[in-house]
């Protein structure tokens, strides 16, 4: 029961981490209406941010981190302005997509060139060795409970920030209506960078998390993780901010507990055939709306 | 010097030409109805003078500026807001969040509130839904609230694009007196209008739209005698 219990919890805080990389690919889509595949790959830069920082210039973590989502959120706008911006007036939503997958392998080749292929070997961003309860039987790490409350904040800030700002407002209406919002005075491509800012920057909060959990960095580092975001943010119904938050715990916790108790060469595999299942079961995910078409 | 003034507009889908050279102007205090089929241009017209489309050739003046390639965001800044076909209200943010986001661009909350309150006025069936969000409205209602967030951006000119589009003959008639309402209360109205018996009848000046040229233009009462236009457009 106890080992349960402490699966269950890492589980959680696996899941935290796909939520909060979740949480930029459901906001990116619902405002700028694109899958930017690309998202996984702002992990892995932050990753390397963090690493630099920290490890070879020797610098306080929570410096580290702060200058890690100062890089991504550059490399996310850049890149929005740069790549996705031009094909999105040109009205070609395909071509969008592909450029995002052509930024992924840009971004993980530009760090092989930098960084070399040998992984490096990360530091926990969190010192705190943890708790022990049940009389030393169940032990949580430092950063496991670091990693939940992180997640947890950052849903909770998110969730202000899109209800009760004036920029948030915006971002609600340029998901609903792009057109109607700009007769509103809404300026939409300063909204769709603004979100670019936010989701990218998260990805660094969930590189430090997620390399602090699992401590070895290597170019391919957030690819993995960035897919199964992915499927958490359509599981919780994409373009929902709980819903990328329950679909990334509801994932971490089957991954960690099909790895324990089915295989654990069946995860993955498992993780993915819950994406198939969703889709053909209820295809607007959990949170999702079912929307009509209109004629 | 007139409110509104298109000088020899231009503006293309792709290749598709959809507007071929339009010039008309709009005076202060004016209810003006821009009458035609369907795909005459009409709604092309209003989206090129809220800037969601770029003319090609022309220029647009609203209040002595040029606003031809100004971004449709900074547009509203300077008094002008449209009431777009089909309403396009946000469906899942409540009535007093869509009302809100049509003052988007005002900051004085005061003046917000009293806007607002003019707003319940005019449409106290918006006041007893505020809570409600809007996709769950009726037809009507969703044109009633897409009237009032124009208003909220408390607008010198307001652009409106088939307002009685798909409602009932009852209705109609009570958005149409709404139109008298608010261009009475001083807000000059540009009407987008397939339904040509009714917008003449409240409109002081009309322009006849065909196939993205301006086919006719007079005092709203001529075209309604006109024989022409009543053979053409009001089915007599």
């Amino acid at each position: 029961m106890l080992s349960f219990l402490n699966y269950l919890i890492s589980g959680i805080s696996l899941g935290s981490i796909y939520a909060i990389i979740a949480l930029g690919y459901t906001m990116v889509y619902g405002i700028a209406k694109m899958l930017n595949f690309a998202h996984g790959d702002f992990i892995m830069v932050g990753g390397y941010a963090i690493f630099t920082c920290m490890i070879t210039l020797g610098m306080n973590p929570f410096v580290s981190i702060l200058i890690a989502m100062g890089v991504c959120l550059l490399i996310g706008v850049g890149t929005e302005k740069i790549a996705y911006k031009p094909l999105r007036e040109a009205g070609s939503p395909l071509a969008v997509l592909i450029t995002a997958i052509g930024v992924s392998y840009l971004l993980e080749n530009l760090a092989l060139l930098i960084f070399g292929s040998n992984p490096k070997s990360f530091t926990s961003v969190v010192s705190w060795s943890g708790l022990t309860l049940a009389g030393g039987q169940l032990r949580i790490q430092g950063v496991t409970i670091v990693t939940i409350v992180v997640s947890l904040a950052v849903l909770l800030v998110l969730q202000w920030f899109v209800h009760g700002t004036r920029e948030g407002q915006a971002m609600l209406a340029v998901s609903q209506d792009r057109g109607a919002a700009t007769l509103m005075g809404i300026n939409v491509n300063h909204t769709i960078t603004l979100t670019f800012a936010i989701g990218s920057a998260l990805a660094a909060v969930a590189g430090a998390l997620l390399c602090s959990a699992y401590p070895t960095l290597t170019p391919y580092t957030g690819a993995m993780p960035g897919i199964k975001a992915f499927v958490a943010a359509v599981l919780g119904g994409i373009g929902s901010i709980p819903g990328a938050m329950i679909g990334g715990i509801v994932l971490g916790v089957i991954e960690i507990l099909a790895r324990t108790y089915i295989s654990s060469q069946l995860s993955d595999a498992i993780v993915f055939g819950i994406l198939v299942v969703v889709l053909l079961v209820k295809p607007t995910g959990i949170l999702g709306k079912n929307i009509q078409e209109k004629v | 010097m007139s409110l509104l003034e298109v000088n020899d507009l231009h503006v293309y889908y792709g290749v598709i030409q959809a507007l071929k050279g339009i010039s008309f102007h709009v005076e202060k205090g004016e209810i003006v109805a821009l009458i035609g089929a369907n795909g005459a241009g009409k709604t092309t017209t209003l989206h090129t003078l809220s800037g969601l489309l770029r003319a090609k050739q022309g220029t647009i003046r609203y209040r002595d500026t040029d606003i031809t390639k100004m971004p449709g965001h900074k547009i509203v800044t300077l008094g002008m807001a449209q009431v777009p076909e089909g309403r396009r209200v946000f469906p899942d943010l409540t009535v007093l969040a869509n009302l809100k986001m049509g003052a988007y661009t005002r900051r004085d909350k005061a003046e917000i509130e009293e806007t607002l309150k003019m707003v319940y006025e005019r449409f106290p069936r918006l006041e007893e839904r505020k809570n409600q969000t809007a996709g769950t409205l009726s037809g009507g209602e969703q044109q009633m609230l897409a009237m009032g967030r124009a208003l909220m951006s408390h607008p010198q000119l307001i652009l409106m694009d088939e307002p009685s589009m798909g409602l009932s003959p009852l209705l109609v008639n009570e958005i149409f007196d709404i139109i008298q309402k608010i261009n009475s209360d001083g807000t000059t109205v540009l009407l987008v209008e397939q339904n040509a018996k009714k917008a003449l009848s409240v409109a002081n000046r009309a322009y006849v739209m065909e196939t993205g040229m301006i086919s006719m233009e007079g005092k709203a009462q001529d075209l309604l005698e006109n024989p022409q236009i009543q053979k053409a457009y009001l089915g007599e």
